[in-house]
Formats: structure tokens, sequence, C-alpha cells
């Protein structure tokens, strides 16, 4: 066996240096009636030839993004990721070392960390990062349970126009404690309504949560927000699932936002189905000390030079055990470096760069949209790189005619928002090319006239 | 010095590098950014009062300076790759190339995760199978994929175990026995899923003790939260009596799987009575820990615990694989998607490799190799639990604690020797803990030297402890401050510092 170096000999020599026979006999302690008799019913082994080649088989049955036009994005994003990045991402002195519990050894982990925090409070425009949450549903929930500590009440107000998947997150995290889930409703442009919380008592409100770009593609205006709540004196949480839009978007830190979290995939790493993921979370100076996760600080060695360590430890679970301000322990970290690697190869210009291109390609997809009698766009606030369609016949039969096609389309809105009919969120990245919109465009026009005969 | 099988440990040439801020030259461009191809197409952006002019502080660096910068910071970095890595109850094996490779396969990694189900049949058949293994290998009945990692596998294990309560009239039941031994994500996953944890002394042979749980066996009882082996590395000898208990007081049994790395093929957890465990992918199924992850903490249920688990699950009839939405009794949701999917291909694919034969030769394999270290130690290091071990063993400094030495300075000094230090101060129950976990993955001939660069520091801390106080000598930085670091706090480097 390639991955188990002891030879039969070895093994022998050991257990009669152990003063035993047989590995048997070192599993003398478990109950002799419930050890194994048989082998698991597990598939032969392979060899690592049949094993690349049944893995390739495997993979062949999916359908890559990049392999047809592809118009989804709901949570997951589709960027170009220059190779050095991968390459120095691959590097397995970054891959296969653990949590930097020696620092003395793990210089390189905890350096390109602290310069990951440094750059997410650049891009958000807060003033402490952490080291990465699982992803950024899970960073939500624990932005609501932040709230709730630090403001001491117990009702959150959470925008409809938040992912759903996160939002189910967040009531399955909160499903057990003493959190109230509230929801603000959406207004005509696409963007949250904050009217009913007017009519509450803002003291029993511990946080807002908002989304932007939201769930129907619609950038909020965070400082309009920002400013209400801070005369509110309610805590606003800004997530963001396409952290890409930061680097075009006025940083919500800069908006009045006491925590900004959400979804760090689009900075270099790849959709992966799904993950792994970066949860990234940001917050002001003030909540600091109730920040859940890890985060790394700058210090000095015995003889005065700089060095890096895991620090504010007291918050957490291995010190503070019941008490731990998150039970996290496992982080994104290798996901983490990698978005530093990102955003580094990119640059303050590159990231920019490909955030216009988004928006340019989201514009131009809208305007060829606008050419399709039928096809409405229901909400008329800007637009980062997602779009809400609503389609003048059954999504499904437009699903259909898109797969005949080769293309796979946008998000299907109908569940979390049957009141908008035939809905669906179309993202478009720099990885679309004008004709991929344009044949999508095609396909579109040609489905209409079908259906209505 | 011995020529022919030297130390690692050595001095070499380390280059040093500045914050990677302190390498950018404003307008300088490092990337290739994709081409316009709607350059005449004009468009005005239509609130500008929305966008930001620059992102202060962004560095602006070429390719070859991007490079050379992370080139250097891996070469501080201590590995898997480079060395023996024997940190306890973090099964820190070999992560085979391969799953890499695997990994990285455009048909995974470029798969979005809303691709229609008749285009992703390849990643949902690798999933399902993947839970299928892990199935056989708990002797559970059901596995979600779902949690990022073994604290968020255990949240998700406690909320069903807390939904389960609830479903059946039973919502009194919040306490959750604990052993004193424990992991502190432990605790703190269960106060999450409004639980309640109750600490349990351990017993004087390191195990659980069942007397210590009677008082315990009432209307409030939740469950107990069990590490098998426990963090001793020893057994749980009662694991199946103590379930009994529980059952019998209508309480569910949870297993901590992080040290399953010691059981796979020997013994089901099922079999001890598990209702519910946790399996951490990046310890017991080879996939890398990325210097703290990602991981993956996939959870495994008996029969009655199913309708509880989060949704969707996915389910095969016969010709294709789909999700399972409707499960009424779900606890919902941990993850925006599905979980770690490329950190379960890894996983997928070492399974697949091993076989079943391979795998328990795995756990046959870690378990000698921690009892050979602990019996070719015993005798320089105190063993404060003295038994057989399985997959890791833990020693103290006490022996040493005459000389002014502590396990800290027995760790650092390791690093000189070439080694990463085992885990140290854990678990809480032994003054100096020194636990070690060597995997399978090492040969007679890293053990020997590992023990021998142990024996080795041993007669240091009685001939000249000054060496162990001021160690480590050779890594790139001598000891740092960690009381500076929270003092003082610096998270993030700032154009002024």
């Amino acid at each position: 066996m390639q991955y188990i170096p002891l030879t039969e000999n070895e093994c022998r020599q050991m257990l009669e240096s152990l003063g035993v026979s047989s590995i048997d006999d070192l599993l003398s302690d478990i109950p002799a009636a419930k050890r194994l008799k048989q082998a698991l019913n597990l598939p032969v082994a392979m060899s690592e030839q049949n094993l690349a080649r049944f893995m390739k088989r495997l993979a062949s049955f999916d359908t890559p993004h990049d392999s047809i036009p592809c118009f989804m994005g709901a949570g997951s994003y589709r960027h170009f990721v220059p190779a050095a990045v991968r390459a120095m991402a691959a590097r397995s002195e970054f891959v296969t070392a653990y949590t930097p519990y020696q620092p003395e050894i793990s210089q390189g982990s905890l350096q390109a960390m602290f310069e990951y925090q440094t750059m997410m409070t650049q891009l958000t425009g807060m003033q402490v990062s952490n080291a990465s949450m699982y992803d950024g549903a899970m960073a939500t929930a624990e932005a609501a349970l932040l709230a709730v500590r630090a403001k001491r009440c117990q009702t959150v107000m959470v925008s409809r126009a938040l992912n759903p998947s996160y939002r189910t997150v967040l009531d399955t995290y909160t499903s057990n404690l003493d959190v109230t889930i509230t929801e603000l409703p959406v207004n005509s442009k696409g963007q949250t309504d904050l009217t009913p919380l007017l009519s509450l008592d803002a003291k029993n409100i511990a946080g807002v949560m908002i989304q932007s770009p939201n769930m129907l593609g619609v950038i909020e205006d965070l400082e309009s927000i920002g400013r209400q709540l801070k005369q509110l004196k309610i805590l606003f949480v800004v997530v963001v699932t396409e952290a890409m839009s930061l680097a075009i978007l006025k940083a919500p830190g800069h908006c009045g936002a006491d925590i900004v979290c959400g979804e760090g995939q689009s900075l270099g790493l790849p959709v992966n189905f799904g993950g792994p993921y970066l949860g990234f979370f940001t917050v002001t100076d003030e909540l600091m000390r109730r920040m859940p996760g890890r985060v790394v600080g700058l210090t000095q060695d015995t003889e005065g030079r700089c060095g890096f360590v895991n620090t504010l430890s007291t918050r957490e679970q291995h010190i503070r055990r019941d008490k731990a301000t998150s039970n996290i322990c496992t982080n994104q970290a290798l996901c983490a470096i990698t978005s530093a690697m990102y955003m580094t190869a990119m640059g303050q210009r590159g990231l920019r760069n490909v955030a216009l291109m988004n928006m340019k390609k989201a514009a131009y997809l809208k305007s060829k949209l606008e050419t399709v009698s039928g096809v409405s766009i229901p909400f008329d606030g800007p637009a980062f790189n997602e779009l809400t369609v609503v389609l003048p016949a059954s999504l499904d039969s437009f699903q259909k005619a898109l797969a005949e096609h080769g293309i796979i389309g946008g998000y299907d809105l109908r569940c979390s928002w049957p009141e908008l009919g035939q809905a669906m969120l179309l993202c478009v990245t720099e990885t679309n090319t004008r004709e991929d919109i344009d044949r999508f465009t095609v396909v579109l026009s040609e489905w209409i006239q079908e259906v209505r005969g | 010095m011995n020529c022919k099988d030297p130390f690692p440990g050595i001095k070499g040439l380390i280059f040093d590098e500045p914050l990677i801020f302190n390498r950018s030259e404003s307008g300088r461009n490092g990337c290739s950014v994709p081409d316009d191809d709607l350059v005449d197409f004009t468009y005005s952006i239509p609130d500008t009062f929305l966008l930001r002019d620059d992102i202060p502080g962004m560095p602006e660096v070429c390719e070859l300076d991007m490079v050379r910068h992370y080139t250097r910071l891996s070469q501080w970095n201590y590995s898997v790759d480079l060395g023996m890595y024997p940190l306890g109850s973090c099964t820190m094996k070999y992560n085979p190339k391969v799953n890499e490779e695997i990994a990285s396969l455009d048909g995974f990694a470029q798969l979005h995760p809303h691709t229609p189900i008749h285009l992703s049949q390849g990643a949902l058949q690798v999933m399902y199978d993947l839970a299928r293994y892990l199935t056989e290998i708990s002797g559970l009945s059901a596995v979600t994929l779902q949690p990022s990692a073994g604290a968020q596998g255990e949240l998700a294990g406690m909320l069903i175990i807390k939904s389960f309560h609830v479903n059946n009239g039973d919502s009194q039941r919040v306490n959750v026995l604990i052993p004193d031994s424990a992991h502190g994500t432990n605790p703190a996953s269960c106060v999450l899923a409004g639980l309640k944890a109750v600490e349990i002394k351990s017993g004087p042979d390191g195990r659980l003790d069942p007397e210590a749980i009677v008082p315990y066996l009432n209307e409030s009882l939740a469950g107990i939260m069990m590490t098998n082996p426990n963090t001793l590395g020893i057994f749980e000898t009662h694991a199946d009596k103590v379930a009994d208990m529980i059952h019998g007081a209508g309480g569910l049994v949870y297993m901590d799987g992080a040290n399953l790395n010691a059981l796979m093929g020997i013994v089901k957890p099922a079999d001890l009575g598990v209702d519910v465990q946790h399996i951490n992918l990046h310890k017991t199924f080879s996939t890398p820990h990325g210097g703290g992850g990602p991981g993956s903490g996939p959870v495994a249920v008996s029969e009655k615990l199913k309708p509880f688990l989060p949704i969707p699950i996915i389910e095969f009839d016969g010709e294709r694989y789909m999700y399972q939405w409707d499960r009424p009794l779900s606890i919902g949701r941990l993850h925006g998607f599905m979980g770690n999917f490329a950190v379960m291909l890894r996983a997928y694919a070492y399974i697949r490799a091993l076989g079943p034969d391979g795998i328990r030769s795995v756990s046959e394999a870690a378990i000698l190799n921690a009892n050979y270290i602990k019996e070719k130690l015993r005798p320089y290091y105190n063993l404060p639990y003295n038994d057989i071990c399985k997959h890791e063993c833990v020693l103290n400094d006490e022996y040493q604690a005459k000389n002014s030495i502590t396990t800290m300075d027995i760790a650092k000094r390791l690093m000189d020797y070439g080694f990463h230090p085992p885990t140290v101060y854990f678990p809480l129950i032994v003054h100096g803990a020194i636990m070690i976990e060597p995997t399978e993955s090492e040969s007679r001939r890293n053990l020997d030297q590992f023990i021998n660069a142990m024996i080795r520091i041993a007669q240091e801390a009685e001939e000249n402890p000054d060496l162990l106080k001021s160690a480590p000598h050779l890594p790139k930085l001598t000891r740092l401050d960690e009381t500076l670091a929270a003092r003082k706090l610096i998270l993030r480097w700032t154009p002024d510092a």
C-alpha cells in the first residue's frame, strides 16, 4: 500500500519491541464482541492509474461552466483566475501545513493571513478582519449572533433580498437560541424598504442585515441605510455575496456598516461545485473583541524581529469552551490565502477593471434583453453583474430550450420569489463573451416566438 | 555527527521578505485583464455616487514580485511534505498528490453549484458514494456531507439531537454530558444548539467511568458527547455500557470522530451504541489542512435521526442522482451550497485508492506507530496514563520539571531537530501534556529519528537546560511574544506603520 510505509519485517520487529505478538494485542481494550469479524464493505483498492482514469470519467459526466455559455451566479461567481495564483496556492508548504499553533515555523501562513486581513479591510473599508469563516452563509449567521451579543437584544431584521440559502443557514444557526429574525420587504426598485422598521422601537432591534448587490441583482443604497441606522443606534450588517463588487462599489465601511461579511469565492477561488469557499468577516474596532474566529496579529521575537501569531484567542473555544464567541476551530485558511494571492496578482487596477467589465457586461445584457418583446425587467435599481428577468411563459420550458442549445441559464427565482412569476436571475462576468450574450438573446427571442405561436 | 542519517533540522538559506504592501509601487500593473469585447458599447453607470475611486493600500506589484513573495513566505512554513508533523488529534498524515490533480479536473473545479442535475451527475455520484462509504465505516444509516469542518459537524449533530427531543415532546432534555478531556469545540457547539454542557470528570485510568454519569440519567438528559479513542489516545472501554445507560435514560450518544483514524475497519462506532458522529475528512481521510482549513466534517446518523439531516440530501433512483428537498423535520442548512465539495473529492479518491483492507491497515499502522513511540519514550518522559494507546499517546514534562524545563521548551527545541512539535498543553486534564500522533504515514526510520530527537532533548534538559529555554535556534525567528501581540493589537498593515 503506497500510503503506508511499514514493511512486514518492520512491523514484526516493532511488535516484538512492544512485547506483543500481533496487532490484535494492541486492540485488546476494544471489547472482542464489538470488533469487526469481516472486512468493510467498500470497493476494492484501485491503482493510481485506474483511479485517475476513473475520476476523469466521472468528471466527464459534468459540464464545466467554461465549456458552454453559462449565466449562473446566485452566490457562486465565475471569474478568471491568473495561473500564478493557482501555482502559488498549490505550494505544498501552504497546502500541507496545519493551523499555525507553532508560530516560529508557520510564519509563511501567518504573514500571508495578516496580508489577507489587511486586504479585506481595504476592500470593505472596515477596521478589523478575521482569518476566515466557512462560507458566506455561515459568516452571515455568525454576524447575526454577534449583533445579538453586542446589543443584548434579540431581534435581527433581515432584508427579503438576502440569498435564500443564507437565510436558511441563518435560521438554522439561530433556531434554538433566543434570537428573533424578522424580514424587511423590497420596494419597486428592488431595494430593501426600511419603512416597517420605523414603526418599531429601535431599542429592541440588535441589527439590520442587508445584502448588496442583493438577491435580485440590485445594488442597495448603503449610505442612506447606514445614515438611518446610525440615528437609531441599530447595528448595520452588510452581506456581500459577490466580493468582486467591492472593487468598484463604495466600501460598506464608508457607509456606516458595523459588520461587513459574506462570500469571498470571487477572489480567486474556482466555483468547485459549491466549496470550499471563503467566508469573510470584518468589523469595526468596537466589535473586535466579540468577533468570532481566528485572527493573526503582529508581534516580536526575543530578538526584537517582527513576526506574526494567532491572537485574541481568549475569545475562542479552546480557551473559553462553552463561553466562546463561536465554536469555529478549523476555518478556510488556504482559501483566504488564495484570495490574498489573487488580490495581489490583480492589484488595485486589475480588480477595478475586472469589476467595471462585469458592470459593463450586465449593462450590455440588459440592453439586449430590452429589445426582446415579452421579457420584463422588473427592477430598475442599479446592477453589478446580475439581473432579474421575468419571462412570458414557463421557465421550465425556457430552461429546456436553453439545454437544447447547450446553454446553462440563470438561477430559478420562483421558489423564493413566487410573486414575480417566471423569474430568473441572470449573471454575466468577464468570462461571458459578447457572443454568449447575443446567442442567449437569440434563443430567448426564438423561444418566445414559439411559445406565443 | 551522524553523517549517514542526520537530523533534518539544519540552518539553510532563508530569504527575508517584507509585507506585500512594501513591495507595491503606484501605477505598476501585474495582471492581464481579460479583453474587452464590448469596446463599441457605450453605457452610462447610472449612479456614480455608488462607486468608489480606488482601494487605498491594495498592492500594485508585477507577477514576478507576487511569485517571489509567496514562494519566500512558503519557505518559512513547516508542512507534512517537509517533515514529520506529530500533532496529536490532528492526524497529519500524507496528502496524496493524485488527489490534488483529481480535485482540479475541470468537471469538478469548474462546475457551478447551481448546474442542472443532468449536467452534474459525476459530482452528485461522488457525493452519494462518499456518503455511502462513510455510512459503512461508521456503521450508521445515513450521512450528510454539508458541514465544513469538525466543529460544524458537531453543531449539526447537536441540532439533530435537539430536534429529535423536541419532536418527541421532550424539549426539557438539554443536558449534554461532556468528559473533561474533550476538545473545546464540544461544549461550544453544544451551547450554540441551545443545549447545556455538563462536564464529567474522567476516571483515574483516563477513561469515562460509567458511575460518573449516573447522577445525570434523568429527564433533563439530552445525550453525551464522547471522543473515542479519547484525547489521551485511550479507547473508551466502557463506551457500549455508557451508551446503554444513556439510551436507557432517553438520551442519545454523539461521538466526536476526530480520532477515527484509530478505528477504521476495526470497530464500527454504531456497534458501540453511537447514534450520531462527525468525521473529519481533513484528518482521517487524508485531505490537506491548508494551514488551518478548509476541512470537511460529514455527520453520520442512525436510522431514527435520518429525518433531521440538513437539506438537501442526494438520492439515486437507479438511473439518476438528484436532490431531495422535501424533509419537514430537517434542521435546515449549514452551508450556502452542498459543503466543501473539493475536500470530499479528495476523501473519496483516498477511500477508492485504499479499499477495505487498506483502510483497516491505516488504522492498524497508526496504532502500532503510536504505541512504538510511547514505549520508546517512556523511560525519558512521564506517561501519566500507562495503558496501551490507540493512534496517539500523551506524555508530559514531569521528569523535566526539576530542571525548570516545561513542555513548551521541549516543543520549541524539537523544531531545531527538524520536527514539528506534538500538540502541547492539551488535553487539559494532563498537566503539561505532550500529545503525539505519528499517523500511519511515517516509516520506522522517521519514528526512530523523532524518538532519538526526543531522547536527546531529555538529555539536554539535564545537561544544558538553557539550550531548551532559549529554543528554537534554527528557524527564521526565535520565540514569539504572544502576550505582546494580545496587549498591543496590530491586526492589519497601515501605510503609516
